[in-house]
């Protein structure tokens, strides 16, 4: 357990040590910001809640999270520090969860700090503060699932670049799974028992209702399992990988 | 102590290291020699736990390196190729992270710490952050995140490259100090390199090992092993005379300086018998010395000699 500590510890800081940190937080804060007044019509609205905010985030989180996660594995492939880290006497699943962790604490603190918003519905009105928690808790966990896929594709190649667009898409396709554009592509020849399959992986789907303040235990694991999985693809393929 | 069974690795077709065997014991300071992508960093790696053999399998301390990862990696201290380290921390905060990483003990963490430091003179640097130091620096961060746990055995890859000649100077006499109780590897492709600090040299090409052998066993392969070089006011004259020693097989003169080489008939020593005979003949000399043997020689002879036997 000391070791996943050491590991994320010494992930988180490095954020901080460049300005890569303060940057991604502004920019999320003014983009999450924005998108909550001006798109969402917080106050035309006339609702207390924070709705607006929670139905942007993951179109915001898909340009966002990939730009955290590209760097993850693919700068200590082609620094060539992943020689060093995977020779300490750490285990494998312990270097790649100390590094996912650091990532997602980082998401952590950046959804953190849009408190503001959650001081702004309180003082206009009387919402439902446990719909909130819950919604930033779901919201936390689909930033999990996200950086999870980018930890896996990040691991995949040593270019920062390819990693981001690669996340993107897959990102893209993961959020959109519930959706005609993705589904059309199977309707006309898989079975509907795949393209049912295909439509409950999505993260819409998931995130909303949560979003709407039920917390679902399905989709609590859901995002828990997509974790797990593109975790355990991550460790795969740096094994594969970190020879070349 | 270091012990290897065969060990290779194969990617796809391309076989990089091709059935290694060999035992290094506390002490001894091996050194691995060979052209490059000859399989020195693989067969390394390979100790190190990076990467995992396809076939045979290596021990460290008596730890298998597969099948007990975690407790052969707690023995190593391992500066991969290069040196790599990250480059946004501080050197303070870097070998912070290897002590915690390596599991020191934290009354001995002030200890470890010093003594690394001190050992690679990073006491100016401790504060700046590794990517604005020089290579020397950073390559100094490297070896001392490897001998920062006081590990029994040490795998240097290339320690020296790119130093200039003090730092080099500087990492040999590290490795001579840590010589006594530990079990190092090192690699290299300065020749030089060997007899500073090898106790044993291996020689390797496409993945298998040609030579192990001592230093000295190494150049008594050559060619120049007990030749007698000299340069004389009369060259025509020495060269005759030389001519005259029995035990002579050939001589060589160094069409720019004049330089005459004679080489001796194998396991015969001719440096008495030339010297006798250039005092009969009054011949003077600038400059006569007995040849070692010539390590650069050898390598070539061994690694190329294979490589062209292999292509034919």
């Amino acid at each position: 357990m000391s070791a996943i500590t050491t590991v994320c510890k010494r992930e988180l800081r490095s954020y901080f040590a460049t300005p890569v940190a303060y940057v991604f937080i502004v920019i999320f804060l003014v983009l999450s910001s924005a998108f909550t007044f001006y798109l969402g019509n917080f106050y035309e609205r006339g609702q207390a809640d924070l709705l607006p905010f929670f139905s942007f985030l993951p179109w915001l989180y898909l340009f966002l999270v990939p730009a955290v996660s590209m760097r993850l594995w693919s700068e200590e492939r082609k620094s060539g520090t992943i020689e060093l880290l995977l020779t300490l006497p750490i285990t494998m699943w312990q270097a790649v969860t100390g590094k996912f962790l650091a990532a997602w604490l980082f998401i952590g603190i950046a959804l953190a700090l849009t408190f503001p918003l959650w001081i702004t519905v309180n003082y206009l009105g009387d919402p439902d503060n446990g719909v909130i928690f819950a919604s930033y808790l779901g919201a936390w966990l689909m930033a999990g699932a996200f950086l999870a896929i980018g930890s896996c594709i990040s691991a995949a190649t040593r270019n920062q670049v390819v990693a981001f667009i690669l996340t993107v898409v897959v990102c893209f396709l993961l959020v959109m799974a519930g959706f005609p554009l993705v589904l059309d592509v199977f309707r006309s020849w898989a079975p509907q028992l795949l393209v049912d399959a295909i439509a409950s992986l999505s993260f819409l789907t998931h995130f909303s209702s949560i979003s709407k303040g039920v917390i679902d235990l399905r989709d609590l694991l859901y995002f828990v399992l997509m974790i797990g999985f593109w975790l355990y693809a991550s460790a795969i393929v740096i094994d594969l990988k970190k020879a070349d | 102590m270091i012990e290897t069974q065969a060990l290779g690795k194969r990617y796809g077709d391309l076989v990089a290291v091709d059935g290694i065997t060999f035992k290094v014991e506390p002490g001894q300071v091996l050194g691995f020699l060979g052209p490059n992508g000859a399989g020195k960093s693989t067969t390394m790696k390979m100790i190190a736990g990076f990467l995992a053999p396809t076939s045979g399998s290596a021990k460290v301390c008596g730890f298998d390196v597969e099948t007990q990862p975690i407790e052969a990696k707690r023995v190593v201290g391992y500066l991969p190729e290069g040196a790599p380290s990250y480059g946004e921390m501080s050197v303070r905060q870097f070998l912070g992270f290897i002590a915690e990483a390596r599991d020191i003990a934290t009354d001995m963490r002030r200890k470890r710490f010093d003594d690394a430091v001190g050992r690679l003179n990073l006491e100016g640097v401790l504060e700046q952050p590794i990517e604005t130091l020089s290579k020397g620096f950073k390559r100094r961060v490297g070896l001392a995140q490897a001998i920062l746990h006081d590990p029994k055995v040490l795998i240097l890859d290339e320690p020296t490259d790119g130093l200039d000649p003090n730092q080099k100077h500087e990492v040999r006499t590290l490795i001579n100090a840590m010589a006594r109780d530990k079990t190092i590897i090192v690699s290299t492709h300065v020749l030089e390199e060997v007899h500073a600090v090898c106790s044993r040299a291996i020689i390797i090409a496409k993945g298998r090992v040609l030579a192990d052998a001592t230093p000295a066993e190494l150049e008594a392969r050559s060619r120049y092993h007990q030749a007698v070089s000299l340069t004389a006011t009369d060259t025509r004259a020495a060269r005759e005379a030389l001519s005259r020693v029995a035990d002579v097989a050939a001589i060589e003169v160094d069409a720019q300086d004049g330089r005459i080489t004679a080489f001796p008939k194998p396991g015969k020593q001719i440096f008495v018998a030339v010297n006798q005979v250039l005092q009969e003949r009054n011949i003077v000399v600038r400059e006569l010395a007995l040849e070692g043997g010539r390590l650069d020689e050898v390598f070539r002879t061994i690694t190329q000699g294979r490589a062209q036997e292999a292509q034919a």
